[in-house]
Parts: structure tokens; sequence; C-alpha cells
């Protein structure tokens, strides 16, 4: 419990940070910031906008109005030339499509790295794993945009399996759901397959070598059980570090992987956002993002503890 | 019953000219160069020897525990008469835990880090015996007991991290004996513990031996640890046994020079334990170069000329037996002799950091 409290504080540091500073950095931007997020509004609407965005204060002042909104849910608001949206609202229709991405890839992920680095452990050296490692290296270099191009090119346009774009929630079948995600997914996951593969099959070779499997090998247990039951749980320590780093590379490429499959997910807000201008909106989709990538990174802290005892003990 | 006649009279477990090299960048290591002998049902061989002379090669090696890969093992390893030197990893499953099983040097790295120590007790019982997951409970609480192992059912929910040293062997041992072994390995088994568990570990393998009726190769560089306990003796120097002998014979007439070193560097009571070995001057000869007649030459007080050029067979001379490796044994006038020419010709003696 008091492990959980000092996690909560962490997230509540990290996010308050991070927000604190993109909210300075976008205030470092040149003129009225009222002009650049609404320059087809007449005087009293920019007043207004002002007023209600406190930008007429200093800006931790501003930023402080922020955050007391963002606690309550409001994100502010999208100005157009003809209405203003509420972010929230926008927020609430895209975030579970960019969360729906990224579980969907660090699963497949897994399910791929996982018995591919035992496998390219247990087997190190022998054709097929030095087969194997070629061909990931070649996925590891190529970076996920190309990927999805190629993907959407290939199995999108040209063979016509899969819709190469567009979004259908899960509420509209299973496999409406998937064929939209298919690709999507397998731009993304390619690359870190690779990297992750690599990072367990080297840190299972060197487990391979430890005394407690020659050990659990001499108690006349199965191979398959050394390997999975033995081996694998304290190999895997590397991977989630690696894991995590990885999160903001892996909520990167889903801003590029869902413009290019076209997918209403946050990458999407992000992207108009910024070509609006409309930086509050920026601001508070970035604090999402933040809070996701906390969240995740958690989690992996928390599966730390559940892999390991030995950590229990320490944090 | 002629049939169990026929069984208990044959060695349980007989070794003929085993060899385990390794294959390295540099060359050929000859970690274990033709290495014989047999061992009956409940008697003790204690292996004798300096760090790195192939002790727990060697054992890896009767067990089948070394990888295939840059391995290349020879001789012959019969188990109750069947031939296992070169039997696949599903034959020797087998026997693993069932038949033989290995107590291992350190017991700081050789438990399962982020597995419970009752899970560690009753895999190979589930496994190998087929039995149950409460019987494997209870009998794991059973084999801790009996180890001496105190609150034996919170130990069985802990981490190895939680245990000491002392209680970390005894989980191992609990381990190697879980599945009623005949044979039982003990590795050094208490190299990596305090002096003051050390006695307790071995009287405790000890005590388990006769109760069992196991067979048991005890390894250790310690002559003194195997003095009371051991049936046999076996020394090994550069992955060779150069001399071999019932215990008590060894100590009335020792005839190898090694041995005799070997001896002299036996820790008093009150030396810290890693001392011993500086104790014999000079350092073991490179394994993948060793040198052309005996081995032990370069460090040996007796050593002549012949001794560079011959290796000395390993051979039963007036006691049968008693085998070594040597031709100007300790105890014996051809012995003094080359150690009065030695000395005389101020070729100082090695032995005893040379006083
Ligand atoms: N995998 C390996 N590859 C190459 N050489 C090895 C390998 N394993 C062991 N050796 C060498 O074989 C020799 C014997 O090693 P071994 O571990 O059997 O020594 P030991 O008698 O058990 O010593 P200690 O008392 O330190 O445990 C050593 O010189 C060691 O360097
Ligand atoms: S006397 Fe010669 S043969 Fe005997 S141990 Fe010494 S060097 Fe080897
Ligand atoms: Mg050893």
């Amino acid at each position: 419990m008091a492990f959980l409290m000092r996690r909560l504080v962490r997230v509540i540091t990290v996010v308050l940070f991070v927000t604190f500073f993109s909210y300075f950095l976008l205030n470092l931007l040149p003129g009225d910031p009222v002009d650049t997020i609404a320059p087809f509004a007449t005087k009293e609407i920019k007043e207004a906008i002002r007023k209600e965005n406190h930008l007429d204060r200093a800006v931790p002042v501003q930023y402080w109005f922020w955050v007391e909104k963002f606690v309550q849910g409001d994100l502010g608001y999208n100005y157009t030339p003809s209405s203003k949206n509420p972010v929230a609202d926008d927020v609430k229709s895209h975030f579970p499509v960019s969360v729906q991405l990224v579980l969907y890839s660090i699963l497949l992920t897994m399910l791929c790295a996982i018995p591919l680095g035992v496998f390219t452990a247990y087997a190190a050296g022998s054709r097929l794993d030095r087969g194997i490692n070629t061909v990931l290296f070649g996925a590891f270099s190529i970076p996920d945009f190309a990927i999805g191009l190629l993907l959407a090119y290939f199995v999108g346009v040209k063979l016509g399996w899969l819709p190469n774009g567009g979004y259908k929630p899960f509420g509209s079948g299973l496999w409406t759901h998937a064929r939209t995600m298919i690709l999507p997914v397998i731009s993304l996951a390619i690359a870190q397959i690779a990297g992750f593969t690599r990072v367990l099959r080297s840190d299972m070779i060197a487990t391979l070598q430890e005394d407690f499997i020659t050990m659990a090998k001499s108690k006349g247990i199965s191979g398959k059980r050394v390997l999975w039951r033995h081996a694998l749980r304290p190999s895997s320590l590397t991977l989630l570090t690696v894991a995590g780093l990885n999160v903001g590379a892996l909520i990167g490429g889903t801003v590029v992987i869902e413009a290019i499959f076209n997918l209403p997910g946050m990458g999407l807000i992000l992207t108009s956002a910024i070509r609006g201008r409309q930086f509050i909106a920026l601001q508070s989709t970035v604090a999402i993002i933040a809070i996701g990538y906390v969240l995740i990174n958690v989690m992996i802290d928390l599966l730390y503890t559940v892999l390991d005892p030995r950590v229990r003990n320490v944090s | 019953m002629t049939d169990t006649m026929a069984a208990s009279s044959e060695p349980l477990i007989a070794l003929r000219d085993v060899t385990t090299y390794f294959k390295t960048p540099r060359g050929l290591v000859r970690a274990v160069d033709g290495v014989s002998f047999s061992l009956e049902r409940g008697k003790t061989l204690g292996i004798v020897g300096e760090s790195g002379c192939g002790k727990s090669v060697l054992s890896k090696s009767i067990m089948g525990l070394l990888p295939k890969r840059n391995v290349v093992r020879g001789g012959s390893i019969k188990f109750e008469g069947r031939e296992v030197g070169q039997a696949g990893a599903n034959e020797l499953r087998e026997l693993w835990g069932n038949q033989m099983a290995m107590v291992f040097q350190d017991p700081m790295t050789a438990l399962n880090p982020v597995m419970r120590v009752g899970n560690q007790i009753t895999e190979s019982l589930i496994h190998n015996l087929d039995v149950s997951k409460d019987f494997a409970q209870e009998t794991a609480l059973q084999l801790l007991t009996s180890v001496g192992i105190p609150e034996p059912s919170r130990r069985l929910r802990q981490y190895p991290f939680e245990l000491s040293g002392g209680m970390r062997q005894r989980v191992m041992i609990a381990i190697a004996l879980a599945c009623g072994p005949k044979l039982l390995f003990a590795d050094e088994p208490t190299t990596a513990l305090d002096v003051t568990v050390q006695a307790q570990i071995l009287d405790l393998l000890d005590a388990q031996q006769a109760e069992r009726f196991m067979a048991m190769i005890l390894v250790t560089h310690d002559l003194g640890v195997v003095a009371g306990r051991a049936d046999d003796i076996m020394v090994m120097y550069a992955g060779q046994a150069v001399e071999k002998a019932p215990t008590r014979t060894l100590f009335a007439q020792m005839r190898h020079p090694y041995t005799e070193a070997l001896l002299k560097s036996i820790p008093k009571l009150d030396q810290a334990s890693h001392t011993r070995l500086d104790a014999i001057g000079g350092r073991p000869p490179d394994l993948v170069h060793p040198p052309t007649g005996c081995r032990f030459a370069p460090r040996c007080p007796y050593a002549q000329d012949r001794c560079l050029q011959e290796a000395p067979p390993l051979v039963s001379h007036d006691t049968p037996g008693h085998e070594f490796a040597c031709w100007y044994p300790v105890g014996t006038p051809e012995g003094a002799e080359a150690l009065a020419k030695n000395q005389a010709a101020g070729i100082a003696a090695t032995v005893s950091g040379g006083n």
C-alpha cells in the first residue's frame, strides 16, 4: 500500500513536471497567444478567449488555472472560425483507439519476442539462430512508418486483403475491428519484436550459464521446464527495463502510424492541434499522453516486483 | 537372489580413462585427462586437489551436465553396469535426480533466485516420482526437517535470498536427496560457508549417506575434510589422478609428492580457510600445453631429469589398491635420494614455502 502511494506521488510529480515544461515552452511562441489560437476572431471574442484561459495572467498562474481545470476534466477548447469544441470530447472518442493500438502492439511484441528470444538463446550459435538474428536485424533497421507504408500499399492496396486505413470499434464485431488494427499493429510491433528478442536472447544466454540452471537440469526435470520456469523469469528483467524505456518511442510511433492508417487516435488530435496552433488543446493532449506514458511505466515497475522477489524488499 | 548378489558385487559406478576437453580459442583445455575409478554402494570416494585441477569438471562430466558444444568427452562411464558416457539428454534425465544428484559448490548461485524454496524442492518430486502436489509438499517438509532447517513450513515459502549460506546449502542437500539418489556428488559443499557451518554440513551429508546407503563422491581441496569421512581417496593434479588409495593407507604411507604437499598445506584450525592453497609453491600447469613429463615436475621437490621426460604411469606398487604416479615416491629410498640430491644442489624445496 505504501508502495502504491509512493508510485502515485511519483506519477503526479512527473506529470506536473512534464506539463509545466510544455506549458512554458508553448508560451515562448512569439506574439499574442490569443492571436495564435484564433486569428480569425473579432476583438470581443478574443477578449473572451483571453479571459476564459486566464491568458492575461502571469505564466505560472495561467498554468495553475489550467491544472485546476484539467483535473476537473475540462481540457479546454479547439477554436475554429465557426465554433469552439471541447477537447475532452475529442479525447473521449480518440483515446481508446490509441490505447488499443499501444496495448495490441505490446501484446503482439511480447507474444513474438518471448518465444523467439527463448528459442534463439536455447539454440544460440545454430544456423537457425543466426538466420533469425539476421532477419531481426533487418527488421530492426527499418523505421516503423516505412513498414506501415509498405504494408498499407502492398497488403492494403495491391492485395486488398485488409483495409489500408480507417477504424472500426470493438463493438462492431471482433473481426471487423481486428481487420482495421492488424496492419497498424504489425507496423508498430516489428521493430519492437526485433529489439526485444535480441535483448531477451542475450540475457537468456547469460542466464543459461548460471549454476542454478545446471542445478535445475540435474534435478531431472524436462528441458522445457528448465527454459521456461527457471531461465525465463530471471532473464526478463532487462527486457522489462527496455520495454519501459521504449514506451516513448512506441507512443511516438503511434502518432505516425495513426496518420498513415487514418486512425482517429490521440495522434490525430495532436497533429490537428499543432496544425491549428491550438496550444491549449495541445497542452492537454500532451498531458494525457504523458499520463499514459507514466502509467505504463508504473505497470512495468509493478511487474518488476512480481518477477523478482528481491526487488520487493528493496523498494 | 543370484541377481541381487551379482548386482551388489559390481560397482555402482565405474570410470575408465575418462577425458573431458574444452575447445577454446587458445586450444584444447585438457581439464580431465584420463581418470579411472570405481565406487560401490554406500561408500564414499574423496576427490582431492587444488583449485582448477578438474574436480568440478569431472563431477559434471560424470553426470553428463556439461554442454555439448565445444566439449569433447572420452572414456567409459558405467552406471550399474550400463554405459552412460555418451548418453543423450533424454537418457540422462532418467538418471538425474533419481539415480545421481549433485550438491553444488556455491549455494549462493546454485539456487534459483526468483523461485520459492518449496517449489525448488517439490518440482523434482512431482516430475520424477509423479506424486501429487500435496504429497510432494509434505515430503519437502520432511526433507527440510531432516536436513536440520528450523521452521521448515515457513522456509518453504521463502526465497533463497532470505536464507543464510548454511541454510541454502541445507536446502540444496534437501533438493539433491529428494528423489532418493543412489549416488550423490558433493562438490566442495562447504568452501563457500563459514568454518563453523562447514563441519555441520559435512556431518549432515555423512548422516544422510549412512541412512540412505548412498554412494557419495566428496570433492574438496582440503585433505583434512575427507580424512575421517571417505573410504577411498583420489588425489588429482592437472586433470589426472596422481594417487589413489583407501583413506587409511593413504595417510599411513602416502607416496606422491603432491599428496604430501597437500597434507602439509592442511590449515591449522585457527587459519582462515583460503590461505591453504598458497602453501604449495608455484602454480598448476597450463592445461592447454601440459608439461611432457610428470605434470607436477615444475613444482616437485623430488623432481629429477627423468621426470621432465617421461610421464610416470598410475600403477600400484607394493600395496594392492594403492596406486600412484611417481618415479621417486615419498618414503622410498629412491625418493629420499632424489630429495637429498635436489637439496644438495640448492634447489630449494618448494613444499611448505621453501623452509
Ligand atoms: N567451460 C570451460 N571452458 C574452458 N575451460 C574450462 C571450462 N570449465 C572449466 N575449465 C577449466 O578446466 C579446469 C578445471 O576446472 P574445475 O572447475 O573442474 O576446477 P576445480 O578443480 O573444480 O577447481 P575449484 O576448486 O576452483 O572448484 C580449469 O583450469 C578451468 O579453467
Ligand atoms: S618425483 Fe618426479 S614423478 Fe614424482 S611427482 Fe615429482 S616430478 Fe613427478
Ligand atoms: Mg570446483
